[in-house]
């Protein structure tokens, strides 16, 4: 059942239109008008992908809603769009991710409004572009290009030393894909001349040669989850950019990462993924253990939270790499649970640093006598954090933790350490910053959260909810594609002798 | 036979050179006042030679002038860009040079006479023919970096160049002598056949072969021949920069391909030839793209920058297919577009008595102009091979050439060297979007400049949406013509 509209070029290119639209009201002055423009853009770019989740056939395999036209005919590149149940979930969860961006900054971006709503939605274009391309090329285009709004948004309406973090995060998300891009070429070549993703899916590859394009997969994709030990920018980045900004982050473009492993990597050479499994789960254990012990020491907010998203994405990692089924869908679930669960705490620390303009801990004390509300819905999302059973954070992670069992005691023993350090950092953030006496006048002082703050973390606070409660809309659509990718990764790529 | 027929693939050289004769007389009689004229007629000349190569266009090579001059489909694409290129560099300049005493006849002429020096150049089948047009080219060249005659930054530049070049151009006449002497023909499809046949002196012509990529290293200022480009860049007037940045890289390109490629092709000698431009590559692209991270004017760190473009240029043309050839092409059709909006921006910001070739000129441009700030930004990211800008496609045709023809390394290497580039580039857009601006003086770009800036600019953009057609255009030509 195909309808008629290409529903998923709408994606992309309605919230692109949009942002030009936003940016051609010019000056401040026209605020106002770039601000509903842009809301409307966003609430239409989401509206557009709802159809696509109704539907989509989550038992027929394969990529669905596919739009194929030629593009560059001199490298035979096509514009080819397709989704399984994989990207499906990350386009919903953008498209939602950038209405709640468009209002979170609603009131608080008083410079340079139409620039600012422009470059997310913009971003949003793109990242939904990478996670509809099947061309190769394509995919590299719309993921090289998201840097370029990012790296506006925290270089502009950024902290103090936001001219550093902003040059950082654009150095090294670019080290890491133009390795990947020459691994491209080569595959083109290997090919016989084509980009397509369905075509090196099918592609014999012998082993050395899959583990060159792995690597330098490899650094595109752990630069951007972020990895340790490449995970550096990700703090900076996080305590630099605006609250619009870590939240796009964190909820949206370090998924590109996973998705990058899922779409590229392990397809396109599962013989050199198997081979080099153990070195990426290694990795990925200490994230989720050293980081988490990180996390814990940071006197700033936002930098624990960064942390934290760090420690995560360990899980999505090992998750990928373990190659079950539990891991697999556990990971997806987990990279959509953090989007809602991380771009939610980012928010609720905006919303404090709004008000004190201080995004340290020990500023704080005491909050909940004054921000009740806010309190409460603060308390939502740091229980989620720290996988409480019920919410969103425990369905991945105790998914992960299960696969992870299968294949090595140790490697699940490790992983759930998690469970004690995730609650540790987020619920002694929590004590220190909502409970306690007031802490300072400034506190004392403060305002519970408007309805417009409240509508954001609101909207946020259903996903977290349902998804812990009622995984199976989730994981429903997962159940094809993970099977068919897993399916896909154990048969051996290597040419026959 | 007659040798002299038929005249009509030469009609758009002789048509410009009519022309330039008719503004040298006509300017005598125009007033200050109205050499707005010259301007009109300059580019009412260069719309005619667009007119003259459209309709004269042919679709196979024909050897006119005893076979010294050649029209084939690249030199009429090459031609038609440069005249392009050219026409929008007076375009930005019209009111930079108006500012400095330097729109006068002279002006005029000397670019018309260095455009009829790379037609000759891009269309030439003989070493002499070759040589005359670079050389034509290279000595209007000279004295347009002069033309401020009182300013001692250009005079010293045009001494460098002018040294330099000469020093140049006789390694190339001495490399063309041993040619001469190896084959016993200057004419260039001659010399291939008879090098091809393994009649020619080998060890004269390997000799031959060094000095001739040393000339054509120094013309297109790669490392290690480079040491002119930063100081001309610098020292010549801005519209000067903008006109040695543009067009001449087309004539450039089409030089390498005569002269190298269809010369110089035959098996033996381009293993050589391309062992040596690995090198220069390489270098080009290290010492470029390192040396601009540390300057401060803009023209300079350009000027850097060119050498590093240069480099990535070489890359493509020592592929040795026709794939790289055409990316070639394409990647120096590319850059030219950028360098005119680049050079152009810097004009647009500069104004009477004041020169915005610092980089910190560009600072806060966002709050001034964010439309200019927002075409920089294209421009900028073009520049860098960032995606989905034009000049990342470039990039990727040159790449792809690359790891066909064998040099996995190579692109490793020329990517890593490109990471190095991004850094610069993003500086500027860094300094235009997140500093406050120093220089609060209003920016008024007359309106022509106003909407060939825009243009320029979205075709970053725009090309970057669609590289189809001038990709496929670039290797199209290629391929009929070689």
């Amino acid at each position: 059942m195909q309808p008629g509209l290409p529903l998923l070029s709408l994606a992309i290119w309605l919230p692109m239109v949009a942002g030009v639209v936003v940016l051609a009201t010019g000056s401040d002055r026209n605020a106002g008008a770039a601000r509903v423009i842009a809301l409307v853009g966003a609430l239409l770019g989401f509206l557009v992908t709802l159809p696509l989740y109704f539907g989509f056939d989550p038992l027929a395999g394969g990529f669905q809603f596919v739009e194929l036209a030629p593009w560059i005919d001199t490298f035979n590149v096509n514009y080819h769009l397709g989704i399984d149940g994989i990207s499906l979930l990350l386009i919903l969860l953008n498209s939602f991710t950038t209405v709640l961006v468009v209002l979170a900054g609603w009131q608080v971006i008083q410079s340079r409004v139409a620039q600012y709503m422009a470059s997310f939605l913009f971003l949003s274009a793109f990242m939904n572009g990478v996670f509809c391309a099947l061309d190769a090329l394509l995919f590299y285009v719309f993921f090289e290009a998201t840097l370029i709004p990012m790296f506006i948004i925290i270089g502009v309406w950024g902290g103090p030393k936001r001219v550093y973090a902003a040059l950082k995060f654009f150095l090294y998300t670019l080290l890491g894909s133009l390795l990947s891009l020459v691994a491209l070429i080569y595959l083109y070549n290997v090919s016989g001349g084509s980009f397509s993703l369905l075509e090196f899916y099918r592609l014999p590859l012998a082993l050395p040669a899959q583990i060159l394009i792995f690597i330098a997969f490899f650094v595109a994709f752990a630069v951007k989850v972020p990895m340790w030990p490449v995970h550096t920018w990700l703090p900076d980045a996080h305590v630099e950019a605006p609250t619009g900004g870590s939240v796009v982050l964190a909820a949206i473009m370090l998924k590109l990462g996973g998705y990058g492993f899922l779409r590229l990597s392990l397809p396109i050479v599962p013989d050199a993924s198997h081979e080099l499994a153990g070195f990426v789960i290694a990795l990925s254990l200490i994230a989720v253990v050293y980081i988490g012990l990180v996390a814990l020491v940071q006197a700033d907010m936002k930098k624990l939270i960064a942390y934290s998203s760090i420690s995560h994405m360990g899980f999505v990692t090992l998750g990928i790499f373990i190659f079950n089924l539990h891991g697999m869908e556990g990971a997806i679930i987990q990279m959509i649970s953090h989007g809602f669960v991380a771009g939610a705490l980012f928010l609720c620390v905006g919303v404090l640093y709004d008000r004190l303009h201080s995004r340290q801990i020990a500023d704080y004390g005491g909050v909940v006598n004054t921000m009740p509300v806010f309190a409460a819905l603060f308390m939502l999302f740091a229980m989620a954090n720290s996988g409480l059973p019920g919410t969103s954070g425990f369905v991945g992670e105790f998914m992960v933790i299960m696969g992870a069992v299968k294949v090595n005691f140790w490697y699940a023993f490790a992983a759930a350490t998690t469970l004690i350090f995730g609650a540790s950092y987020t619920l002694w953030m929590y004590k220190r910053v909502i409970f306690g006496a007031v802490a300072n006048p400034k506190v004392a002082g403060l305002s519970d959260i408007n309805l417009r703050e409240f509508l954001v973390l609101g909207l946020l606070a259903v996903p977290v909810l349902v998804m812990g409660l009622w995984p199976n809309p989730f994981a429903d659509v997962l159940h094809t594609s993970v099977n068919e990718l897993l399916t896909h990764v154990m048969q051996s790529k290597l040419p026959l002798q | 036979m007659n040798y002299i027929l038929p005249l009509w693939p030469a009609y758009t050289e002789l048509f410009l050179l009519a022309m330039v004769c008719v503004i040298l007389v006509a300017d005598l009689f125009i007033s200050d006042d109205n050499r707005i004229f010259t301007y009109a007629l300059t580019q009412a000349t260069l719309a005619g030679c667009i007119a003259v190569t459209w309709f004269t266009a042919s679709a196979g090579p024909t050897y006119t002038f005893s076979g010294m001059f050649v029209a084939d489909l690249m030199s009429d694409v090459l031609k038609l860009l440069t005249y392009v290129a050219v026409m929008m560099m007076l375009v930005y300049s019209r009111a930079y040079i108006a500012a400095r005493g330097m729109f006068r006849g002279e002006f005029f002429v000397l670019v018309l006479f260095a455009t009829l020096g790379m037609m000759v150049m891009i269309s030439a089948n003989h070493l002499l023919a070759l040589y005359l047009g670079l050389e034509l080219l290279t000595l209007s060249l000279y004295a347009m970096v002069a033309l401020q005659r009182d300013s001692a930054v250009s005079t010293e530049a045009a001494m460098k160049y002018f040294v330099l070049g000469a020093l140049a151009s006789g390694m190339l006449l001495y490399g063309m002598s041993m040619l001469y002497g190896a084959t016993g023909t200057l004419e260039i499809t001659r010399l291939a056949e008879v090098i091809v046949n393994g009649e020619g002196k080998d060890l004269v012509l390997i000799f031959a072969l060094v000095f001739i990529v040393a000339g054509v290293g120094f013309k297109l200022g790669a490392v290690p021949f480079h040491m002119w480009v930063p100081d001309v860049y610098q020292g010549a007037p801005t519209a000067v920069t903008l006109f040695i940045g543009s067009a001449p890289k087309l004539a450039a390109f089409a030089f390498i391909i005569r002269l190298l490629v269809q010369g110089l092709g035959a098996e033996q000698l381009l293993v050589e030839w391309q062992q040596m431009l690995i090198v220069m590559a390489v270098l080009s692209m290290a010492i470029g793209n390192i040396a601009a991270i540390a300057q401060t004017n803009l023209k300079r760190m350009l000027a850097y920058s060119t050498i590093s473009h240069m480099g990535f240029l070489l890359l493509g043309i020592l592929s040795g297919d026709l794939n790289g050839y055409g990316s070639g092409m394409f990647y120096v059709v590319v850059y030219v577009l950028m360098n005119l909006g680049t050079f152009g921006m810097i004009m647009v910001l500069s104004r009477s008595g004041f020169e915005a070739e610092n980089i910190d000129d560009f600072k806060g441009l966002n709050q001034r102009s964010p439309w200019l700030a927002f075409l920089m930004l294209l421009l900028m990211f073009s520049m860098a091979g960032v995606p989905p800008m034009v000049g990342f496609y470039a990039k990727l045709s040159v790449l792809q050439a690359v790891v066909n023809a064998g040099y996995l390394w190579l692109a490793v290497v020329a990517v890593m060297l490109s990471l190095i580039g991004a850094f610069y580039y993003l500086r500027v857009v860094k300094l235009m979007y997140f500093d406050a601006p120093q220089d609060t003086a209003p920016i008024t770009p007359l309106p022509d400049v106003r909407v060939l800036m825009s243009l320029n600019g979205l075709a970053m953009l725009v090309f970057g949406i669609l590289p189809e057609p001038l990709m496929a255009l670039c290797r199209y030509s290629i391929q009929a013509s070689l």
